[in-house]
């Protein structure tokens, strides 16, 4: 059975011009141990369509769907209070800016013991046990001395382990990592990856990575689903994308990578393609 | 032919202040490194937050001063903690910034700050100065209508063009790119670099170009530099760097890179499988 099933997913934003459509009729599943990517540039609607299914976006947003099921339970139906039961616990995101997603107020030991006691009720020795063992298990050395450290004393890469920790804390289904790696540095950004893929793998997670690097994607996922201003033009296992990609956008993004350039100038997209010829191939 | 820019073991410390509880203390940010570019090419620091070649490109750019050692433009030694800054020097040497929603000043129209460096280094009319920067304009890929309107109107890859049009408003011989295309979109990102590409060729620009990333400096660069806590650990043709490095960590950086390329995806499906 599919763990998230979106249908016609519209998202819109009312704006002084007149509604805003971010993200326009998108469908997709994810189902239990496999890794989805969507990519896309910025504008695209990856990261609100996400938002829209985690139920974070602000009251601004209208957001419609002909289905939006986890693990079979109705999500858009729901009151409030009874979806945040769900969201953080059995759905959990990572972003993209680790230390602005962590409260600068709090110590980290603090922010995941909460996650822990408003989710499981756990007392607070199993909070700190439980905080200690899944500090170590994100790779996070002296775990029990770093509960009590402040973000602003920790660097971007650990605080991003951080934030999976906390994600992790309540054994999610599903993990959302919405450009988990695009703040870092190279050789953390691998290290981030290989924790995430290790850890999805042991835990049989369903994973949804949004990103813009197709270098990422690559590297982790299963399926992938391209976006471009709101739509979704192809979606396809991550072997056949890179190898035969079906439409011109795909197409005309993997060859702007500088690893595949050819000749002295990089093909660019708006050089060629107009937004009919790329929605021209647009998938449902 | 002597090289645009010269670097002789450029050093620079940064003192932190101590205070009633804590013993003041040096940050050795750059340690000794030492470089040439040539006219017209094109020399990539490649390193990551911290490994300070964002230190290096203020010292190139004569924003800081170096601590200690030799920096020499077309062959003339450049000291400016001793003789000061004057805009002949300034006009040499111009930078572009990695975050184009930062450093264009929202309340100025573009071709007020396009003519801005012309205002205060040169003695232009202001007929001539608008004529510049209508032609500055068109060369960047922009049009002539854009002059008039403010950054805000403008998406992020048009507006580091303007930020690439305002640093060559002053004819510089060495442009100064800190992390220019990091901030963009992939294809906003090719188009950038198609440009820059582009203006080199046309002008004889000399680059510096500071990237984190090492695709875009594979397609971009003449010679590379990598460093590593306030060093050069590697330093060479582009070539040679990335057929046969040689330092550890220039080997770690390369391994760490995520690639595209449907061999090395295969190989991943299939240690997964497994």
């Amino acid at each position: 059975m599919s763990l998230l099933e979106v249908e016609n997913l519209v998202v819109e934003f009312q704006t002084a011009s007149g509604p805003f459509r971010a993200v326009n009729g998108v469908s997709l599943k994810v189902n239990e141990g496999e890794v989805l990517a969507i990519v896309g540039e910025s504008g695209s609607g990856k990261s609100v369509s996400m938002l829209a299914a985690m139920g974070l976006l602000p009251w601004t947003a209208k957001v419609t769907a002909d289905k939006l099921q986890f693990n079979g339970i109705d999500l858009l139906g729901m009151s409030p209070s009874e979806r945040r039961r769900i969201v953080g616990k059995d759905i959990a995101m990572i972003f993209q800016e680790p230390i602005a997603s962590l409260n600068p107020c709090f110590t980290v030991g603090f922010q995941i013991e909460e996650v822990l006691r408003l989710h499981l009720g756990l007392d607070k020795a199993a909070r700190r046990a439980r905080a200690i063992e899944l500090f170590e298990l994100v790779g996070i050395p002296n775990a029990a001395e770093r509960l009590s450290h402040y973000p602003h004393q920790m660097s971007g890469g650990q605080c991003q382990r951080v934030m999976i920790a906390i994600a992790l804390s309540c054994n999610p289904k599903l993990l959302i990592a919405d450009e988990p790696t695009t703040a870092l540095d190279v050789t953390i950004q691998k290290q981030i990856l290989d924790l995430l893929m290790r850890l999805q793998a042991e835990h049989g997670m369903g994973m949804i990575i949004i990103t813009h690097n197709m270098g990422v994607v690559a590297e982790t996922a299963d399926r992938v689903i391209v976006q471009y201003k709101g739509r979704k033009i192809e979606e396809a296992d991550v072997l056949s994308l890179f190898e035969s990609p079906k439409s011109t956008y795909t197409r005309a993004l993997l060859s702007a990578l500088p690893d595949n350039a050819t000749g002295d100038r990089l093909p660019t997209i708006a050089e060629f393609l107009s937004d009919d010829q790329i929605f021209a191939g647009a998938v449902r | 032919m002597t090289p645009v820019l010269e670097a002789r073991n450029l050093v620079r410390d940064y003192q932190i202040p101590g205070s009633l509880l804590k013993r003041g203390r040096t940050v050795h940010a750059v340690k000794g490194v030492s470089f040439a570019v040539d006219q017209g090419k094109t020399l990539a620091i490649v390193g990551e937050s911290g490994c300070g070649k964002s230190t290096l490109a203020r010292i190139v750019t004569m924003i800081d001063p170096a601590t200690s050692g030799e920096m020499l433009i077309d062959g003339e030694k450049v000291d400016i903690a001793r003789d000061g800054l004057t805009s002949e020097m300034r006009r040499k040497v111009q930078i572009v910034f990695q975050n184009p929603y930062g450093t264009l000043n929202p309340r100025k129209k573009i071709g007020d700050i396009l003519s801005e460096p012309l205002i205060i280094n040169t003695r232009m009319k202001a007929d001539e100065r608008r004529d510049k920067a209508m032609a500055m304009l068109k060369k960047v890929g922009l049009e002539e209508k854009h002059y008039g309107r403010y950054p805000h109107m403008f998406s992020g890859g048009q507006r580091q063009r303007v930020a690439i049009a305002r640093a060559l408003m002053l004819n510089p011989r060495l442009l100064v790119l800190d992390e220019p295309v990091s901030a963009l979109d992939l294809s906003v990102q090719a188009q950038v670099l198609n440009l820059l590409a582009d203006l080199q060729d046309e002008f004889q620009l000399t680059y510096v170009f500071i990237s984190h990333d090492l695709s875009v400096v594979r397609y971009i660069a003449d010679d590379v530099m990598v460093m590593y806590y306030g060093e050069a650990v590697e330093y060479g043709s582009r070539e040679d760097v990335f057929s046969d490095p040689k330092h550890s960590y220039t080997k770690t950086l390369f391994a760490a890179t995520p690639r595209a390329d449907v061999d090395s995806i295969k190989e991943r499906l299939a240690r997964k499988a497994a």
